[in-house]
């Protein structure tokens, strides 16, 4: 069937936010579909709140609004632009949502509007927890017993019925939020009220528990015409029980026979069949492990986590294809883009095995607990590829990026074989590296089975890896060693520690017996045909597919991605490494990525000439450097990951392109720092570089406390803290130095301001400032956690000079060739320098987007020589724009239980989304309900501050009050507030009698709690406690009182029509 | 143990020595499934040739013996990259290398197994030695590497004396319906392991008998006749077609098989007599090619063939794709089809190379691919249940009836009485007596 000629407008939307369990996927499935709705000549008008996104960009859609994604707000977006249809399914379950709600309202309808693709009934099939149940029954396709519960009553007397242990999962909700397995009564009713009220429709599923069994994954399309194919299927090493984000995950699957996998495939088309799909779709089966019962765990009728995966396994764009298809095509009418021979209605063939582990973020939270289940945890994953299962584990071990090259690296030697057997019973990030120990301490394959349902086949290939560790410790290094070592993916720096010799001679040894890294190709169709699109991965052994060759004579150069998604490293490097590429080709280069996230752009078949699927590390990427030869590598935009292989790259003698490597480390040095700041005369807070808690007491007591301790060379504030004492020192210095430090941790004197930050590109003579940008929290909270304001609007012209003066004064002394962010302190009209990255950073996309000005492009042409006023811009601050832009940040507290949620210096938001307007209260207000801060419901709202903040909180408080809030507060803060004249209830203490602030926030008629904590970090004291329970009851919490501040202002402004703002006309 | 696998190009991959211990001189495949490798090492077709699995990890769940697709593996070699040192698999009987061993198949491991499949690509299907022997003058042995040629196959797999398999008379005889199984844990304490799963939900094909040709035929084209109710007679490949006129089917199939199907001049003769008569006929793989040729079709070798569970075909009918099973070398030469006789009516959607035939005026139809899956997809199944209802609309199957009519009350046994009567059926069952000797389950 050939594309629908009615449609001619689309409207996308787009997921919003990063948060846990809806991440980068969406902005590279969402850019591809944009990319393949445009080829068609398709006009795209683009919604979605996330600055950092490459799909918001103007090169993407025709139309962008960075608005928040709500339901009003994509009303008036249909009815300013008018779009013939719309798309939802590209947005993870937020664009679902939406799309179904304007569907629901009749507000489609009404204004003519198609929703393209899946229809809004097969939605509610797939997604109605009911409907779904009822449908599968209807086709004999076997779910777990169920019901669906309205009330936790409910809930108990089925659960009598089933017996426990139970599943419970709430509807329309992401990543599975608020869900859970319960063992016993007052477990159910925990979880089932919690998850009642996270529900958008206030219902959860209870289900016998199938933990244990088998938990496969299939990537299913299918066209209007009911073509249907499989792109691939997906084995969780870890049973059900953990949620299949934080699972390790491989691909395809492995312990499945023909039958086995025929019967899941054969259901998985019968379902997306009858529920009648236009589109992608996963099914997740569960598979008892010693016999043919299955159960159909869910069906997710859109692009997903998974189908990022399974693109990126098979080379098969399912995001690309679904657009196709949701324009009328039909599967063999899509060219195969991989092959360019044949078509979409094939299955990809894989001829390698891939394995997929998540990035869990407890080196972030190191309070919280590690256990995982079917709530996600993760914020981003690692994907890696091998002719092995081992090589590809091995391999997506170390692209990781937590200081773990192999399966020695979390160090369980210490444990009785009675306490592995204990341990292994919960399911936590280091499960691999247990098994590993009581596979090193003699327990059966079958033991470790019975304990953890993990295959056997697969606790062999770890018991594989193990036995090479005790090979290359006691065997002597032979050739043939060494080759199987390789091959299993073992990194000379591990076979270097086994063997007591030196990384250098292993290098050597391999060189000499021919032990080198080949490449493959992944193309679709293991090989059966040629493939035109150039995307590796390494072996040990055999025929090399990659070469030096380049077409055109063109010259090379490599570009570093940024690696999994973590805090303080998200999504705002990929875009950078991506619009990089794209400079990079269009000045002539051929270009080529090594990176090892599936969930990003960068990684897209096609953004790059050549993409390496490999881990970022010196060992690995120098493999490739020694087949591709390239003239240059740029680090400056793939984050801290690609920093830090500068000075390997240099070593390989390969040129840095842009700013030099020696130049970041002034930047990172103290010494040679302060020594810069001392030339050109910029004031900094005074401090010290130490290596031990005894100097760092030293250092600090010399200052005065507060002082900020924090290593070097990080990103996110990773380990950076305000200590107020001795005693928080030795803590902070303990945490510090788990990881052993390569360069020495700074202790600075804390200093409270304003916070300034600003990016730049600078040619090596002038430097062009896009724009000034202030945040709302006073210093000591992290950049990335501040609420940023585009433009600086409390500070005046004579600040800004000067800032934008120092700016060019250290671009200038550093050499800076490219990008340049900086952060100062404004304290009054003096201005402090707080910390010089010569890098790309977070705020890139955001500024570049708000400002119109390209500065990744800027900076690439720089980069190739070329100057500011070249490209046409004149040198210095460019003029201030006519509205507000304002970043905010956004949390995944609630799915990552234990984690501490007052701000500091470490940064712990894993998203941010825009609000932009004319005025400044507009934008906030905009910001803020991106962020999904919906006030007011209840009008309620609880105060307990610390003494220092009585002061500000009594004017804050006085606002909501204004604003009909009832105000109820802890004893010291509500004496306070009620002698300054502002009305607040007393509540108690939790530990004092019932009601307690606990009984409150848990009674769900809260809408905000204003908690700043009391130094120190001990987790049982009260405002822990209650900062957990309101982000896990679903209740805002902030912890810094200029956020309060910022809310009460957008509220007090809030209730207008919103404006809207195209940013692709800015 | 060293192996080595030397092509009649004069390439050498060194590898490791799996199976029996045992040189050999075959065709050399690839196939791209990426789970089934027992179904492939059963499948008669592969007979006299070697064949090289582009998924890398093989072995992984062991042997099921209730999957093979008959006796034993057909098949000269085989090359993977990695044989699992574990198999994990609750039906798993046997290690992949145990098997091999039992069997007299030799095999080699560890080479790249992409690289050869591009050459193979490149160059086409060669012919290829699995050796655990060092030559140290490969160019010697050259020649007899090129004068291979797989032969008369057919002859080899085909069963010895013709058999009959009963059909299932109650639906719930087929194994638990796909998605209805359910774990039983004192059973499988006892060692009982339930049967595999069907998909079968009527038995449409009760009451009718059908004669299949065995070139060679996989377990599961018998079974997805049973399985529907139908009484299969297997005849040996060199049964004249009045023998099985004789016996008076309702409907006839033509299995699949090895080799170059103009090897068969013999059976092509017969197949053009069961041509001729009004009998409804539906031929897989082999089948299908000889049925062409019978008729005045011509086929060619295929550079390197299509083997896999991932190719799609279209079924002109109706427009629709789906994802097939597939495995030959050779192809019915669509430039050359008369249309007087037979149209196409499957066409792969990756190089338009024909995958089926609709015979003009005749109740026959043919596909290249595999409906019975076993290993890949099982999206074309629904092919037997059109050939089931072609017999059921046939004039001749009216015709059929008639005769029959007069043949029941001397038998009790009607396909009008049948299906719904159990009695009579098991009444015929007790007459038919298995005739094995052939190499099929």
């Amino acid at each position: 069937m050939p594309k629908n000629p009615n449609v001619k407008r689309v409207m996308v939307i787009g997921s919003g936010p990063i948060v846990i369990g809806q991440a980068a996927e969406f902005d590279y499935a969402g850019t591809q579909a944009c990319r393949s709705l445009k080829e068609e000549g398709v006009e795209v008008i683009l919604v979605n709140s996330n600055p950092a996104t490459i799909m918001t960009d103007r090169d993407i859609a025709d139309k962008v609004y960075i608005e928040p994604l709500t339901v009003q707000v994509l009303e008036q977006i249909i009815e300013k632009e008018k779009p013939d249809s719309i798309l939802p399914t590209l947005g993870g379950q937020a664009g679902l949502n939406l799309g179904m709600e304007l569907e629901e309202s009749g507000f489609l309808k009404a204004h003519g509007v198609t929703l393209l693709g899946t229809t809004a009934a097969t939605i509610r099939n797939a997604e109605g927890r009911q409907e779904f149940k009822d449908l599968m029954e209807r086709i004999g396709e076997p779910c777990a017993a169920s019901k669906v519960v309205e009330t936790v009553e409910e809930g108990v007397e089925f659960v009598g019925s089933i017996g426990y242990p139970v599943v419970l999962r709430p509807a329309y909700t992401l990543g599975g939020s608020g869900g859970g397995i319960a063992y016993n009564q007052v477990q159910l009713e925990e979880i089932l009220e919690n998850g009642l009220r996270l529900s958008r429709v206030g219902q959860v599923l209870v289900e016998r528990c199938i933990a244990g069994w088998k938990e496969i994954e299939y990537e299913v399309m299918r066209d209007s015409a009911g073509n249907c194919i499989t792109v691939c299927n997906m084995e969780n090493i870890d049973p059900v029980g953990v949620h299949t984000g934080d699972s390790v995950v491989v691909a395809p699957s492995q312990t499945l026979g023909d039958k086995e996998y025929q019967m899941l495939r054969t259901s998985a088309l019968n379902i997306i069949n009858e529920l009648q799909i236009t589109g992608g779709c996963n099914v997740q089966f569960a598979l008892h492990p010693t016999s043919f019962e299955y159960c159909v765990i869910e069906v997710n009728p859109r692009v997903s986590r998974s189908s990022a995966l399974a693109s990126k396994a098979t080379g098969y764009p399912i995001a690309k294809v679904a657009a196709k298809i949701a324009l009328g095509y039909t599967l063999d009418e899509i060219r195969n883009a991989i092959t360019r021979k044949t078509y979409a209605s094939f299955e990809p063939a894989l001829d390698y095995c891939v394995v997929k582990i998540p990035r869990l973020p407890f080196d972030k939270f190191i309070t919280a607990k590690r256990t995982l289940t079917t709530q996600m945890k993760a914020t981003g994953e690692v994907m890696a590829i091998c002719d092995s299962f081992e090589g590809a584990l091995m391999k997506a071990i170390r692209s990781l990026e937590q200081h773990v090259d192999c399966l020695l690296d979390y160090d369980f030697s210490g444990l009785s074989v009675d306490e592995l057997k204990s341990r292994l019973k919960v399911v936590d990030d280091r499960r691999i590296w247990m098994i590993a120990e009581a596979v090193r301490k003699g327990v059966s394959y079958e033991e470790i089975h019975d304990i953890t349902m993990i295959d056997v086949w697969f606790i062999d290939k770890i018991a594989i890896l193990v036995e090479m560790e005790e090979a290359l410790r006691t065997q002597e290094l032979t050739p043939d060693l060494l080759r199987e070592a390789k091959r299993i993916e073992f990194p000379d720096s591990v076979i270097a520690r086994l063997t007591g010799k030196s990384q250098a001679d292993i290098r050597a040894m391999r060189h000499e017996n021919s032990i080198r890294a080949v490449y493959k190709m992944v193309d679709t169709c293991a090989a059966e045909f040629a493939a035109s699109t150039p995307y590796y991965y390494s072996v040990y052994g055999g025929e090399c597919e990659a070469s030096a060759e380049t077409t055109n004579h063109r010259k090379k150069v490599l570009v570093l991605g940024s690696g999994p998604i973590r805090i303080g490293q998200g999504i705002e490097f990929d875009y950078c490494s991506v619009h990089a590429t794209w400079a990079f080709s269009r000045a002539g280069y051929e270009t080529i990525i090594i990176n090892n996230n599936p969930e990003t752009v960068s990684t897209d078949f096609d953004i790059a000439d050549k993409l390496y699927f490999e881990p970022l590390t010196p060992e690995d990427v120098g493999a490739i450097v020694d087949i591709e030869k390239p003239d240059g590598a740029v680090v400056q935009f793939g984050g801290q990951t690609a920093i830090k292989l500068t000075e390997s790259l240099m070593k390989m003698g390969v040129p840095i392109l842009g700013t030099k490597a020696e130049d970041v480390d002034a930047a990172e040095d103290r010494e040679l720092f302060d020594k810069i700041l001392e030339e050109t005369g910029i004031p900094r807070a005074a401090g010290g570089t130490v290596y031990t808690a005894e100097e760092a007491k030293a250092v600090a007591n010399r200052l005065g406390y507060p002082v900020l301790v924090r290593p070097s060379y990080v990103l996110g504030g990773q380990g950076m803290q305000i200590a107020i004492s001795d005693q928080e020192i030795e803590e902070f210095m303990a945490i510090i130095n788990r990881i052993a430090q390569d360069h020495p941790i700074l202790v600075d004197k804390y200093l409270q301001g304003k916070e300034i930050e600003v990016d730049a590109v600078c040619d090596g003579t002038d430097i062009l400032i896009p724009g000034i940008m202030e945040h709302i929290e006073r210093t000591g909270v992290h950049s990335g956690d501040s609420i940023s304001v585009y433009p600086a609007h409390t500070i005046g012209k004579l600040v800004k000079d000067k800032i934008a003066e120092y700016t060019r004064r250290l671009a200038k002394a550093l050499h800076v060739k490219g990008l340049i962010n900086i952060q100062f302190i404004a304290i009054g009209e003096d201005v402090y320098v707080i910390e010089v990255n010569p890098r790309s950073s977070r705020t890139v996309p955001y500024i570049s987007k708000v400002t119109g000005i390209p500065i990744v492009n800027l900076a690439t042409e720089v980069i190739l020589g070329r100057t500011i006023k070249q490209l046409g811009y004149e040198p210095g601050l460019q003029p201030e724009a006519q509205y507000y832009a304002i970043k905010m940040p956004v949390f995944s507290f609630e799915k990552i239980r234990g984690a501490e949620i007052s701000l500091g210096p470490e940064m712990k938001s894993t998203g941010e989304c825009l609000g932009i307007a004319k005025e400044f209260h507009e934008a906030l207000y905009k910001a803020f309900l991106g962020a999904g801060v919906n006030l007011p419901r209840h009008k309620n709202m609880i105060i307990t501050v610390k003494d220092a903040d009585k002061g500000e909180a009594i004017e804050i408080g006085r606002r909501f009050a204004k604003l009909g809030y009832t105000i109820y507060a802890t004893r010291s803060t509500a004496a306070a507030l009620n002698e300054a004249g502002v009305k607040a209830r007393k509540v108690n203490k939790i530990s004092q009698e019932s009601p307690t602030v606990m009984d409150l926030i848990l009674g769900h008629r809260i809408d905000l709690v204003i908690d700043t904590p009391t130094q120190g970090r001990d987790k049982s004291r009260d405002g822990f406690l209650i900062r957990r329970t309101a982000i896990e009851t679903g209740v805002n919490c902030l912890t810094s009182l200029d956020t309060a501040r910022a809310l009460v202002t957008s509220l007090e402004n809030a209730g207008r029509e919103l404006t809207l703002v195209d940013v692709a006309r800015l | 143990m060293k192996a080595f696998l030397i092509l009649e190009d004069g390439t050498v991959f060194e590898g490791v020595h799996i199976g029996a211990e045992r040189e050999v001189v075959s065709e050399i495949v690839f196939n791209t499934s990426m789970a089934g490798y027992l179904e492939v090492l059963t499948d008669p077709s592969y007979a006299g040739q070697a064949v090289c699995m582009t998924y890398p990890l093989i072995g992984n769940y062991g042997i099921c013996k209730d999957d093979m697709e008959s006796l034993g593996p057909w098949l000269d070699g085989l090359i993977v990259r990695e044989l699992s040192r574990v198999c994990s698999n609750f039906r798993s009987d046997m290690s992949i290398q145990q098997f091999l061993e039992d069997n007299n198949v030799p095999g080699i491991s560890g080479i790249d197994t992409r690289a050869l499949t591009k050459l193979l690509r490149e160059k086409g299907t060669m012919n290829g030695m699995i050796t655990t022997k060092e030559y140290p003058d490969v160019a010697q042995i050259l020649p007899s590497l090129k004068a291979y040629t797989t032969g008369k196959v057919v002859e080899k797999v085909s069963c010895r004396e013709k058999y009959v398999v009963k059909p299932t008379l109650r639906l719930e005889d087929n194994g638990p319906l796909s998605g209805a199984a359910r774990f039983d844990r004192e059973a499988y304490e006892r060692g009982v392991r339930e049967p595999r799963p069907t998909l079968v939900k009527e038995l449409n094909g009760a009451g009718l008998r059908v004669a299949l040709m065995d070139f060679g035929a996989k377990a599961n084209i018998i079974r997805c006749l049973t399985e529907r109710g139908c009484e299969v007679t297997v005849y040996p490949a060199w049964t004249t077609a009045e023998e099985i006129i004789a016996d008076g089917p309702d409907g006839i199939m033509l299995s699949n098989g090895p080799g170059d199907p103009k090897e068969c001049t013999s059976i092509i003769k017969e197949i053009k007599k069961l041509y001729d008569t009004e009998i409804p006929i539906f031929a897989i793989c082999l089948g299908h090619q000889l049925m062409a040729l019978a008729t005045g079709a011509d086929t060619y070798k295929m550079k390197y063939g299509h083997r896999g569970g991932n190719h799609p075909v279209k079924d002109l009918a109706t427009g629709r794709v789906y994802i097939s099973s597939q495995n030959h070398g050779y192809v019915v030469d669509m430039d050359k089809l008369d249309s007087k006789v037979a149209v196409p009516a499957f066409v792969n959607v990756n190089d338009g190379t024909n995958e089926g035939l609709s015979y003009t005026g005749k109740n026959i139809f043919t596909v290249q691919y595999h409906p019975e899956a076993c290993p890949g997809p099982q999206d074309s199944r629904y092919l037997f249940d059109r050939f089931i209802q072609m017999i059921r609309q046939s004039e001749a199957r009216e015709e059929h009836f008639v005769i029959r009519q007069s043949e029941a009350e001397e038998d009790t046994y009607s396909a009008q009485k049948c299906g719904a009567d159990s009695k009579c059926c098991n009444d015929r069952e007790e007459k038919i007596v298995e005739k094995g000797g052939a190499p099929h389950a």
